[in-house]
């Protein structure tokens, strides 16, 4: 009998786990009362919103949770094979040599920026030696052939030549899978990674999660998956914790999960995921164009090579190549592309936060005169200005932390000289309700709210000059999928009252797909293809749009797209 | 559930940055001490008349090298104990052996204390006529010597008072030059860039790169010798203070670079601003905190250097009194042999600087709560 017991046992077992930091005064329960198993060969998949202790859930196991974080309460019973009696992770000290075993070597961690989790010091090939070495697993040389063949595995091309390299040669893509090789350099049983994919491009995200897979089918890993996208679940996971405010709402088999959610939070992320999916109904109806507002004709930037004192060092640059398109008043228009496409280069240069090095950017005014931004004198780029807004991506940056919420939305009506007094107060009131925010909030400042509530005042701050334009670089990324959605419907809604345009920046084609009614696809520096938004996303006629649209995750465990190769 | 819910309006919402940045301040319980220290040390130097027991200057020449004495408060008398703070009296006696003079405690004489005692004559800021000091002996005529007397027999603990104040205003005083040439200089570097930086900034390197010491002592000694206190005082800040701005810049020059590609910078820009509304409304007052930090750790290395120019002879010369000029005092070896109390003015210095670097380091952190 004792034996079919320990045939099953699994080899993580969680229970009550509760990790509070003591902030002054105050404790935050980061993580309550978490309990799950993670069995072998099996991919169980943590998913939540900021803030909702997944990553605290998986650093708690490896028992990297810094000062002030402590784990307060339960087990973590770790059982490298079924028939060993488990250990409790959570009893051992956090320094001592017991950890130490564990860390690394029976539990690996792939964390989120490979950028700032690999020295920049050491070679690629010497840093996964080193696990080894540290272990005392192996000598120096034989680390060494280890780490060149851990690359090979990684599907590194030319592993050998590759080891000799530093992660700065590295792309994003590479440097997590030489991180990943890291990670399995010592044989680990179990694997955690904590968002792996998040900074990558979806491109490279499909890889990515391909390779994990196949590691993990060929060594046996248990994996521990941590992430934000519903998609990503949809895709790898057998197991699914659904967590909220560090706390477990809802544990599931995956496709049990994403047929039959039983918990309102879950429900709401699902219906927030899907809404945003590539499989989602298309949101609007494509509106015949009005008269072209912006013309925008054969604009590139170049960076000119930069001559240090010692030699020349880098080749002129060009960020942008010849972009030319048109937009129509009370349009949509995305622009869709991957991480260093030029997409946030092209929004810069169209209001003149950079200049282009030729090529023109007509824009009709209100009156119906035209005028090019891209040489125009400070006071017509002032006047452009006031019709033309941009809303940026990261609103904790983007609004002045030392200005009220009254100030802020206040003040390109004051510069302008447009309104002040009473009259400016009572628009800012205004402005605050039809972005959805109560008008008592005036005079909080700025880190009183919320990433999405702060978005709503970025918005607020753009519609005070009632504008005709906005440009909206990559405005919902900072934000959680529930956010997302209301952000955009918000916008939706605002669109025909206030009779704005959109130039919207996003990397993520399912929410270009919700809110455009045309789509550029750019990729380095040029437009791949343009066109309506839904014959884009259906019927793609461009090599690197189809296989930009193959590689978005879809929320739909029946239907899993990136595995299958 | 929508993100426009918000939280109950706490006290915090409103709370404005300088306001958050004070609250994560006295969170920080060493810079919270540091800066009780500093400001009663600046209370010192401004009522140094008042604080020391006796002006500075008055000198006895029967005790020369008097060791500190020690404070009773409880008097035992004949009718009871009373609280009465006192010291025992000393005579002058001879070792026998070596017939080195000695001051032997006299147990039968007490010197009784007490708080307001009128004593000698001062002028507050050399402006209002006084001669309450807070602590002092009851008969005026009776010495007192706490923490114990000079070569002339002067009290070491009403010159170390003194000596604040010439000590601490040129802390701050040289800040204050060195802030202005720093913002001046760092302000135009960071905000401009290109040519007008690489030109301010190797400028920059070329100061730092002077031996200070030796740039110092061939200034100071460059300064005529008729000159008044005063003029020479003015003269060390100065000094001392162009040398000191370089610092100052630097970290002006970087906050304003890591500010100008603030997004909230570009969105002002975007909104209409100036150039002046930019710099004077969104960028200054993201900077006041990180420079208050960076002021708060610029004094102490004035104070140093002028604890050092005056130590080595062409700071403040007496009569003037500083720390630095009191530590002259203790240069030779018989002299700290005979009386290890003239080294406290060096205590001083230690603790001035100490409770500065920590109320600094304090506030560096409350400022920029992300940097570590």
């Amino acid at each position: 009998m004792d034996i079919d017991v320990n045939a099953h046992r699994p080899i993580l077992d969680i229970r009550d786990l509760s990790t509070h930091f003591q902030l002054g005064q105050i404790t935050l329960k980061a993580v309550e009362k978490v309990s799950f198993t993670l069995h072998r060969g099996q991919t169980l998949c943590i998913v939540g919103e900021s803030g909702s202790g997944k990553s605290i859930t998986a650093r708690s196991i490896l028992q990297l949770v810094g000062h002030p974080g402590r784990i307060t309460n339960g087990q973590i019973l770790y059982a490298p094979d079924p028939s060993t009696e488990p250990v409790d992770i959570a009893k051992l000290s956090s320094r001592g040599s017991e950890i130490r075993g564990v860390r690394g070597r029976e539990i690996a961690m792939v964390f989120q920026e490979p950028m700032t989790s690999l020295s920049p010091i050491h070679r690629i090939g010497w840093q996964i030696a080193e696990a080894l070495v540290a272990h005392g697993l192996m000598n120096k040389k034989a680390a060494l052939a280890r780490a060149t063949d851990l690359l090979r595995q990684v599907e590194i091309p030319n592993p050998e030549e590759a080891a000799q390299r530093y992660p700065f040669e590295f792309s994003g893509g590479m440097r997590q899978r030489a991180m990943i090789a890291m990670a399995l350099a010592c044989n680990p049983k179990v694997l955690i990674a904590d968002e792996p994919t998040t900074a990558l491009d979806v491109t490279t995200q499909a890889e990515i999660l391909r390779l994990i897979r196949k590691l993990q089918v060929e060594n046996g890993l248990a994996v521990l998956f941590i992430t934000h996208d519903m998609g990503v679940v949809a895709q790898i996971a057998d197991d699914v914790l659904v967590m909220y405010r560090g706390e477990v709402v809802e544990h599931a088999p995956v496709e049990q999960l994403f047929s039959h959610p039983i918990n309102p939070y879950t429900i709401r992320l699902l219906e927030a995921a899907r809404k945003l999916g590539m499989a989602a109904p298309p949101a609007r109806a494509y509106v015949p164009p009005g008269p072209v507002m912006l013309e925008v004709r054969d604009v590139s930037l170049i960076y000119p090579a930069q001559a240090s004192m010692f030699r020349k060092t880098k080749a002129q640059a060009a960020a942008l190549k010849g972009v030319s398109f048109d937009l129509h008043e009370g349009e949509s228009l995305g622009i869709v592309g991957e991480s260093g496409s030029g997409k946030t280069t092209l929004g810069n240069c169209l209001i003149r936060v950079l200049r282009p090095s030729t090529g023109e950017v007509r824009y009709r005014n209100r009156e119906g005169e035209t005028s090019n931004l891209a040489n125009a004198s400070r006071e017509d780029l002032k006047a452009a200005h006031r019709e033309i807004r941009m809303i940026f991506q990261d609103p904790f940056a983007s609004l002045n932390p030392r200005m009220t919420v009254e100030q802020c939305i206040g003040e390109p009506l004051l510069v302008n000289g447009l309104l002040r007094g009473r009259d400016l107060r009572l628009r800012v009131r205004s402005l605050l309700g039809m972005v959805g925010l109560p008008p008592d909030v005036a005079s909080r400042y700025p880190h009183a709210f919320s990433g999405g509530q702060r978005q709503r005042i970025v918005i607020a701050r753009a519609l005070a000059l009632d504008p005709r334009l906005i440009i909206a670089d990559e405005a919902t990324s900072a934000l959680d999928v529930t956010l997302r959605g209301q952000i955009l419907d918000l916008l939706l809604e605002l669109q025909p009252k206030l009779g704005l345009s959109f130039i919207f920046i996003s990397h993520d084609l399912g929410v270009i797909r919700y809110f455009c009614n045309r789509v550029i696809v750019m990729h380095r520096g040029a437009i791949v293809e343009i066109g309506e938004t839904e014959t884009i996303c259906t019927n793609p006629s461009q090599p690197y749009t189809k296989a930009l649209l193959a590689a978005v995750p879809e929320a739909e465990p029946a239907r899993r797209n990136l595995l299958v190769a | 559930m929508s993100d426009t819910t918000l939280a109950p309006p706490r006290a915090l919402d409103t709370a404005s940055e300088a306001r958050l940045v004070w609250l994560r301040f006295r969170r920080h319980r060493l810079a919270t001490i540091g800066l009780t220290l500093v400001v009663l040390l600046y209370l010192v130097a401004v009522f140094a008349e008042c604080l020391a027991p006796f002006s500075p200057d008055k000198s006895n020449a029967r005790l020369v090298f008097h060791p500190p004495q020690a404070i009773h408060f409880i008097d035992e008398q004949p009718d009871g104990w009373h609280f009465r703070p006192y010291v025992y009296g000393s005579k002058l006696a001879r070792d026998p052996v070596t017939l080195a003079a000695k001051y032997v405690l006299d147990g039968s004489r007490k010197t009784y204390l007490r708080f307001f005692a009128q004593g000698d004559a001062y002028k507050l800021w050399t402006l209002i006529p006084g001669n309450v000091h807070l602590i002092g002996p009851a008969d005026p005529s009776e010495p007192v010597f706490l923490l114990g007397a000079d070569r002339q027999g002067r009290d070491v603990l009403s010159r170390i008072v003194h000596g604040a104040r010439a000590s601490l205003s040129i802390g701050l005083l040289g800040v204050a030059n060195s802030l202005l040439l720093g913002i001046i200089f760092g302000g135009l570097s960071g905000y401009l860039g290109g040519k007008v930086d690489w030109f301010i900034q190797r400028v920059i390197e070329f100061i730092i790169s002077l031996p200070t010491i030796p740039i110092w002592l061939a200034l100071a000694a460059a300064l005529p010798k008729d000159m008044s206190p005063f003029g020479k005082y003015f003269c060390i800040t100065l000094i001392i203070s162009l040398i000191g701005w370089t610092e100052l810049a630097r970290v002006v020059r970087g906050r304003f670079l890591a500010l100008r590609s603030e997004s909230f910078v570009t969105a002002a820009w975007l909104d209409g601003c100036s150039r002046s509304r930019i710099i004077f409304r969104h960028m200054l007052p993201s900077l006041t905190s990180h420079i208050i930090a960076a002021v708060t750790l610029a004094i102490p290395a004035m104070i140093l250097a002028e604890t050092a120019l005056s130590f080595l002879g062409v700071g403040l010369q007496p009569p003037a009194i500083s720390w630095g000029a009191l530590l002259k005092e203790a240069q030779n070896v018989e002299s700290i042999s005979a009386a290890p109390w003239l080294l406290l003015p060096g205590a001083a210095v230690a603790i001035t600087v100490l409770a500065l670097n920590f109320t600094g380091d304090g506030l560096r952190d409350a400022a920029d709560p992300h940097g570590h």
